[in-house]
């Protein structure tokens, strides 16, 4: 699983990690019930806080993708398809907010955000 | 015991300077960030922690233990690094461990000559002909090998290279793998502490004036930029600090997200702990 953390991005680096498990257990990267390095494991490979990752896997808990044994770890939680797909919409809505922005700020108009969509996605597989 | 180091309304006096109400409290296999200027009282602390000072008041718990009543066996379990080396100069690295095997009853030669390695330090060479990074490097070493729960740093980093520096943060990760050890390391250089320490305290003139996790004040704190205008119409309960320069306003606010939500003003950064100092010593309310 590639972990790969920005120290310029404005994104917390609590938020990086997080994504990056997102990503690996969309990807199927990590399977269902597969263990995840112990906090202090990817504290010290990352060169973070344990803080940091403890943050990380509590909120990854709480939103469902993992689950903790106490004295074992923590490990994927039973795949939730629906709750995946709803987390990358929000992701892409931020990205929709900002595209909208910027059109109204200079006066580009919806068609032509649409038209570029269309033009940049290409057929649909 | 939760907390590996606790200290409660540690006073201290001396001739124009004062240590006042100090409060400390360190839980298990953490790391703790002590920042703050030179003169700010950080080394005071330290030897008050340490009891290598006298006439200070207050309680100092270590593993749960009064520091002066259990003076010898809390320090069986300490490493320590101070500011000034403590070794004659005409020592040898391999003195240190003959030494060091009499101190400690727990002294691990195998793990000391196994730093030495890793910091391709010379044993047979007098601490005198090494250089400032090398005897930093020797007593960092020195302080770790007879397996301590807890690590006191004073400055630890100051005077290493990039690379040491480096080499010497891996140590320290490596040290909290086991989850019962904790750190307690005083720097100005915070770029070391930004991403390993998991509590920062920060001390100005003798007193805590901030204690928080690293996670609130990097990631929630932030640093607004903004104009005359837009400083106006700030409510002033909505930031902790601000400093006036000549072509914007800089804000310390304690929370970016909900400062954004509350405000029209883009520019808000996360803080680095350089900042931070600068606007809380610096800065006004």
């Amino acid at each position: 699983m590639d972990i790969i953390i920005s120290n310029s991005s404005n994104q917390p680096i609590f938020e990086q990690i997080k994504q990056s498990i997102k990503k690996a257990i969309a990807t199927d990267e990590l399977k269902e019930n597969e263990m995840l390095p112990s906090i202090r494991n990817l504290a010290q490979d990352l060169r973070i806080s344990v803080m940091t990752v403890k943050r990380a896997y509590d909120e990854l808990e709480q939103e469902g993708f993992i689950k903790t044994i106490h004295g074992k770890g923590s490990l994927v939680a039973t795949k939730n398809i629906e709750l995946l797909k709803e987390e990358q919409m929000k992701e892409i809505e931020k990205y929709i907010d900002k595209i909208i922005l910027i059109s109204k700020s200079s006066n580009i108009s919806k068609k032509e955000i649409l038209d570029t969509f269309e033009y940049l996605y290409g057929e649909e597989d | 015991m939760e907390n590996i180091l606790e200290v409660k309304n540690l006073c201290k006096k001396y001739n124009g300077f004062e240590l006042q109400n100090i409060n400390i409290t360190l839980p298990k296999g953490m790391i703790m960030g002590f920042i703050g200027e030179n003169g700010a009282g950080k080394t005071t602390t330290i030897k008050a922690i340490l009891d290598i000072i006298k006439n200070y008041t207050g309680e100092i718990k270590i593993f749960g233990l009064d520091n002066k009543k259990y003076d010898k066996k809390i320090k069986e379990d300490i490493g320590v690094v101070l500011d000034d080396m403590f070794f004659p100069e005409i020592l040898t690295p391999n003195d240190i461990n003959t030494i060091m095997k009499d101190i400690y009853k727990n002294w691990d030669s195998k793990l000391y000559f196994k730093y030495l390695t890793d910091f391709s330090l010379p044993a047979n060479k007098a601490i005198k002909t090494l250089s400032k990074g090398m005897r930093k490097k020797l007593e960092i070493a020195t302080a770790i090998s007879h397996h301590p729960k807890l690590l006191i740093l004073d400055e630890p980093t100051a005077g290493l290279d990039p690379i040491a520096r480096n080499e010497v943060i891996d140590i320290f990760q490596e040290f909290i793998q086991n989850e019962e050890c904790s750190i307690f390391i005083s720097s100005h250089i915070t770029t070391d502490l930004e991403h390993i320490a998991d509590y920062i305290t920060f001390i100005n003139n003798g007193k805590i004036i901030l204690e928080k996790t690293r996670e609130e004040l990097l990631e929630d704190y932030g640093i607004v930029k903004c104009s005359k205008e837009d400083f106006e119409k700030i409510d002033k309960k909505d930031f902790i600090k601000y400093k006036k320069s000549k072509y914007e306003y800089e804000i310390l606010v304690e929370n970016r997200k909900a400062f954004n939500k509350k405000y029209d003003i883009n520019t808000i950064d996360k803080i680095t702990l350089e900042e931070l100092m600068v606007l809380m010593i610096k800065g006004e309310k």
